[in-house]
């Protein structure tokens, strides 16, 4: 293994915002795919805890996205030019997909409380929650087979669009949008104070976690092919069978633990469940950001940069992570149940 | 169109949208802050209704400006690949301690709007406090990247390649200071003013309210200070514009010729093939003053540079007279409240007044939009200034013109629903006649 230098570390970091972008980013996506199939004669209250639950907390943990791509134009700029030249198609529908998320969300939250008006903002909330991390797990899936990072040419539909849209990348898209499912599921289940909601939510998470057992072997089927280098890493590396041993204890943990109705558990290990899975994509294409001709030695910016980079990473942290424990601290160590008010005299 | 100018609008259309959201989320915090504070030093329950109102407000609006500004941060690099790719491990720190700031205003908005009946009321204000620093700072850093592109520094070009990159230098570039005082000054007046302006329209049919008179109190607080100061503000950035990019000054006052004692042009439309104003004022010596202040100064003209370095003239020229036409105006308005409230006149007894400043409400937006043409398309062709060209940095993809339209229908789609909000927040407002029986059933009017 080469000696890791700067530019790793930042790379590093840069893999750790998206692991949170995925974990806390992800859980209020998988919320909205929980509106979208809200269902049953709670239909209405699942809808409820889902709006609590994410409210005062969504546009923080988007910022996790944020920090991703600043770190990857200031300490990878080529990266970045590469990444916004050929996958311009699914970023700009992403970005349309968040976009409407989150305005959607913020709309229906202070427009009239009419059922007509709320529904028309609720399905745009939610439908625009289901896209928006599909389109970014094709864009990770079109990194990680290889076909960012190789030359541009041939056609309009050879440079932007082929390398995006193939079925590994689009499986890549489907585990996205299971995983940020699996995630909201297992978190709702501790928002509610009412044991019938909390059932729903445990029996979503619970069908959920056999999904992302097939999204992920489907993943892993159609990487042969597709994505090779990745394949390789999953399967051959040194790290490979104890990461893939770590993945399988901690999804049975979760199961177990909802199965048990052990949900702070639960909690935990789907974090760790969730975060493993991710790292598997990194870690299989290591020492390359764009396999196969950026990597990370290669692509970084120079050391003055990087350092500075580093020190503000530490400054922005110190602030950061104490405001973060603050924010969940107030808001998710109670059930984030509505207040109901008391009756107006 | 062309793939370049489809570009270029596409980045004017997220700018333009992004910049009043942004600056709404730099300017409503501190009003928020004024009122929450007022609440808890008079127990007067009218101000703890605006701080929740504004509050509401401010919650639509900085939802749609943090999705507006991711899509900024992807467009630098959907758009203008050759830029990031040259500019990145330069100007990549200013952006990364936005990337902190934001974070930490998003943090504390969510403590600030739904933390109410979950913290301490101390905890509270603080938290509003720290969204209005934070908001301030993420707003300076990044304009300060914005100044790098019209007078970058803190690298070498050798050979087209760059070297010997300086990070905070180039943060610390020299027109920094300038801008982002400038930018910061015209967000709270913008904010202060766009909201005085509101409560003032409504005091004119019901001149009693106690609701908009606070309201209108607090809101003046922030913008009458921010718009005196403005124009001495606009003065240090003229001069550095004229120091480090004398073809945007020149195209900023429609100035073609060299000349000394060089007058300052009011008004009136360029004419590109003759080099004359047509209907212009022209005040003696007044550029050669305000660009380096002394009255016989050489003024370099349009003439001096090539053709093809020039900027679009006739907008940049008008869309200055603009801003500062109505910076003037808010000036003078907040002299004119100024003077008023150090005589401790009732500012709601002047029609008069209440009228100038109602009229004032959209004008801070509108001189923010007009100053940021100047910036951006004075400093054409170059998105570097003298370093790039905007053609060398937008991004191979042709069919640029379909994104450009997607975004620009989606951003109308939502500027009508946020003024509709707005709207339905505003007519909720509570007239004189309620507000009483509110007020006085609230147990907190007894505290």
């Amino acid at each position: 293994m080469p000696e890791i230098g700067l530019p790793d570390v930042l790379a590093a970091i840069l893999a750790l915002s998206l692991n949170a972008y995925v974990l806390f980013g992800g859980a209020d996506f998988g919320g909205g795919v929980w509106d979208l199939l809200a269902s049953g004669p709670r239909r209405g209250r699942q809808r409820e805890v889902i709006a609590h639950a994410i409210g005062p907390i969504w546009e923080a943990n988007h910022v996790w996205l944020i920090l991703a791509i600043v770190l990857t134009f200031t300490c990878f700029p080529s990266v970045y030019a590469r990444l916004g030249t050929v996958l311009h198609i699914p970023l700009t529908l992403m970005l349309v997909g968040i976009v409407l998320r989150g305005s959607a969300f913020t709309f229906r939250t202070y427009d009239s409380q009419h059922d007509a008006t709320q529904r028309r903002w609720g399905r745009i909330f939610a439908s625009a929650s289901v896209i928006t991390p599909v389109l970014l797990g094709v864009s990770i899936g079109a990194v990680a087979s290889g076909r960012v990072g190789s030359a541009l040419k041939g056609t309009f539909s050879d440079q932007y669009i082929s390398p995006w849209l193939t079925p590994f990348a689009l499986s890549v898209g489907l585990l996205t949008l299971t995983l940020f499912a699996f995630l909201a599921a297992v978190f709702l289940t501790l928002e509610t104070k009412d044991r019938d909601l909390c059932e729903d939510f445990r029996r979503r998470a619970l069908w959920c976690g056999v999904a992302v057992f097939f999204a992920s072997a489907l993943v892993l089927l159609l990487s042969g092919d597709a994505a090779p280098l990745v394949r390789a890493g999953l399967t051959r590396s040194q790290w490979a069978l104890p990461l893939h041993l770590a993945t399988g204890v901690s999804a049975i943990a979760v199961l177990a633990a909802l199965w048990h109705r052990r949900y702070r558990l639960a909690r935990l290990a789907v974090g760790l469940q969730v975060s493993l899975i991710f790292w598997g994509w990194p870690l299989a294409q290591y020492p390359f950001l764009l396999p196969p001709d950026f990597t990370i030695a290669g692509t970084a910016a120079p050391d003055s940069t990087l350092r500075l980079t580093l020190i503000v990473l530490a400054v922005g942290g110190a602030i950061l992570l104490p405001s973060l424990w603050y924010l969940f601290q107030v808001f998710k160590t109670t059930p984030a149940d509505p207040q109901r008010p008391a009756a107006q005299p | 169109m062309s793939d370049l100018l489809a570009a270029r609008s596409q980045m004017a259309v997220s700018l333009a949208f992004h910049i009043i959201f942004a600056v709404v989320g730099i300017g409503m915090p501190v009003l928020m802050v004024i009122a929450e504070r007022r609440w808890q030093k008079t127990g007067d329950a009218i101000h703890l209704d605006l701080a929740k109102r504004w509050s509401k407000g401010t919650a639509i609006l900085f939802a749609v400006g943090a999705v507006s500004g991711t899509v900024l941060s992807f467009e630098l690099g959907l758009l203008w690949p050759g830029f990031m790719e040259l500019a990145g491990g330069i100007i990549g720190m200013p952006f990364s301690l936005e990337g902190f700031a934001f974070f930490t205003e998003a943090i504390f908005l969510g403590i600030y709007l739904y933390g109410w009946d979950r913290i301490s009321p101390r905890s509270h204000l603080w938290a509003g406090v720290a969204v209005a620093v934070s908001g301030a700072a993420s707003g300076i850093f990044v304009v300060t990247a914005n100044s790098w592109m019209n007078s970058p520094a803190g690298f070498e070009l050798v050979d087209g390649k760059i070297v010997n990159i300086d990070p905070i230098a180039a943060m610390l570039n020299p027109m920094a200071f300038q801008q982002t005082l400038h930018m910061t000054l015209a967000a709270y007046t913008a904010t202060g003013f766009a909201v005085a302006g509101i409560h003032a329209f409504l005091l004119l049919f019901d001149r009693e309210n106690a609701f908009h008179r606070r309201a209108l109190s607090a809101a003046l607080i922030l913008g009458v200070p921010a718009a005196v100061l403005q124009p001495i503000s606009g003065d240090i950035s003229a001069r550095s514009v004229a120091a480090w990019q004398p073809v945007k000054l020149a195209a900023m006052e429609a100035h073609f010729e060299t000349t000394a004692r060089a007058p300052l042009t009011i008004g009136g439309f360029p004419d590109m093939e003759t080099g004359e104003v047509r209907y212009a004022i022209k005040i003696p010596y007044g550029l050669s003053l305000l660009a380096f202040h002394d009255p016989n100064a050489v003024v370099r003209g349009l003439e001096e540079f090539p053709r093809e370095d020039w900027p679009n003239v006739p907008i940049v020229h008008i869309a200055f007279q603009i801003m500062v036409a109505l910076g003037t105006y808010l000036a003078l308005l907040s002299l004119w409240i100024a003077w008023r409230a150090l005589r401790r006149k009732d500012l709601c007894s002047s029609r008069w007044l209440l009228r100038a400043i109602a009229l004032a409400a959209p004008m801070g937006f509108i001189a923010i939009e007009a100053g940021w043409t100047v910036t951006e398309v004075g400093r054409q062709p170059w998105i570097i200034q003298g370093v790039m060209r905007t053609a060398d940095a937008v991004t191979p993809m042709p069919g640029l013109v379909v994104p450009f339209l997607l975004f620009t229908l989606l951003y109308c789609f939502l500027a009508v629903i946020v003024a509709w909000l707005l709207y339905r927040q505003i007519i909720r407002s509570p007239k004189s006649s309620d507000w009483s029986r509110v007020y006085r059933a609230s147990p907190a009017h007894h505290a």
